[in-house]
């Protein structure tokens, strides 16, 4: 027995092709499924905004389905859908779309009503009113909600392990398989925290870049 | 997807139909309680540690970096690696799913009573103050009852989110409903793995209802109207 250390930069040297392809599923599944629930959340907020009810019951099935733990979503769907990829994805994807949509129509909602009537006033149309001032004004609440799913997502993959597929968290059950391996599980969870850290920085920057407008009233 | 969706639904309803598997030792009932039991647990603990810390820091002032620093890194820990190597520790089972449930509903307490406290009218800390109250008391007297609301926000979704930890420890052989999905998955039965994930989220929702309700009865008539934040 060499013992069981709880970190081993050798092993993290050894085994980075190993951890190079879980990763890249791991960073895969991640973006696929946000930019799916993106792709889903953004036009069905600005779809409902207008109409309060509506939303609100949007947002009471988003918040019942939310509470709904991921471990019995992915065991739901999997014998349904086969085991593998695709109920990882689709759940990943549920949870993404109910964190950006709440947010959306957080952000949408909160808009001044003085600058709504000033954009009516200048003979803006309801479309033109909600792509042109709700939305520019939502992008920040749209931003945040896009790296809470995001980062929230990094950490749910592992949970895929339960049906076979969860990136990083394959190799911490692995590790934990193989004679309780620290070393494997805690290079896992660092490359998992990692790589939150990393798409949080890109999504913030990403979201500066695009609101200039926020940095000048020193927000 | 060799079985069919529909047998595999068809293997699902007969697995929940079957009074044995309800009530047979380690069955679902059995698994319903100890997983009660354990969120009890961790629940009693993390509540033991970060309520009285969070409101303490809310009452102070202090620590708003640390809270955010916290609650932020929380989301991006993935329970199950904490799981896992706890286990690996030594801490296997029950203990190691309590500890580690507790760990991640600190966070969420924590943020309830710091918000709870912080966020106190200040109008009221003022005038608690001008008739000569001590800090404690108006800690006690007057942060504390206006922080009500947000702390039995903190404490619902604390509690929905540990029952919702629970299942993963089945992975490290921890007890609870999880157990059912866990050997459904060993054994590839994937009718049970369904029963099992429809149980632990019809548990949740469940609890939620009634922690819903509880909130509801504890959180004055005029502060209802402060929403529940995740």
């Amino acid at each position: 027995m060499i013992g069981n250390p709880w970190f081993s930069w050798s092993w993290v040297t050894e085994n980075s092709d190993l951890l190079a392809t879980r990763t890249g599923q791991h960073v895969g599944l991640t973006l696929e499924a946000v930019a799916i629930a993106a792709l889903i959340a953004v036009p069905l907020a600005l779809l409902v905004v207008r109409r309060r009810r509506l939303a609100a019951a949007f947002v009471g099935v988003a918040a019942v389905l939310y509470t709904v733990p991921s471990l019995a979503l992915f065991a739901i769907l999997a014998p349904l859908l086969g085991i593998g990829r695709t109920p990882v994805l689709i759940g990943l994807v549920l949870y993404a779309l109910l964190v950006i949509l709440r947010q959306t129509l957080a952000g949408l909602q909160s808009v001044d009503p003085a600058v709504l009537d000033a954009a009516r006033g200048i003979g803006y149309g309801p479309v033109q009113i909600t792509v042109r001032v709700r939305l520019p004004a939502a992008l920040p609440a749209v931003v945040s909600g896009l790296r809470l799913a995001t980062v929230s997502t990094v950490a749910l993959v592992t949970v895929g392990v339960v049906v076979g597929y969860g990136g990083l968290g394959q190799l911490m059950f692995e590790g934990f398989r193989n004679n309780f391996f620290r070393a494997e599980i805690s290079a896992a969870t660092l490359a998992c925290l990692l790589l939150a850290f990393v798409l949080d920085v890109a999504l913030w920057g990403a979201g500066r870049a695009l609101t200039p407008w926020t940095r000048r009233r020193g927000a | 997807m060799s079985a069919g969706a529909g047998d595999v639904v068809q293997e699902a309803l007969r697995y929940l139909n079957d009074p044995l598997v309800w009530t047979q030792p380690g069955g679902v009932l059995d698994l319903t309680g100890q997983h009660l039991l354990m969120t009890l647990a961790a629940v009693g603990i993390a509540t033991a540690v970060a309520l009285p810390l969070g409101a303490w820091l809310g009452h102070s002032g202090r620590g708003s970096g640390l809270v955010v620093a916290v609650s932020n890194t929380s989301r991006a820990l993935p329970t199950l690696a904490i799981i896992l190597l706890l286990a690996t520790a030594g801490l296997f089972g029950n203990t190691a799913t309590v500890i580690a449930a507790a760990i991640f509903a600190v966070p969420v307490l924590l943020a309830g009573a710091y918000d709870g406290v912080r966020g106190a009218d200040p109008a009221a800390r003022d005038a608690a103050r001008g008739l000569g109250l001590s800090s404690a008391r108006v800690l006690w007297q007057v942060e504390v009852p206006l922080a009500v609301p947000l702390v039995a926000a903190g404490v619902r979704t604390a509690v929905v989110q540990v029952v919702a930890t629970i299942p993963l420890a089945a992975l490290a052989g921890g007890g609870g409903l999880g157990q059912i999905v866990a050997f459904g998955m060993g054994t590839q039965r994937y009718g049970q793995v369904l029963a099992g994930g429809v149980l632990v989220a019809a548990l949740c929702l469940v609890i939620d209802g009634v922690l819903a309700a509880a909130q509801r009865a504890v959180t004055p008539r005029p502060l209802r109207a402060v929403r529940a934040l995740r």
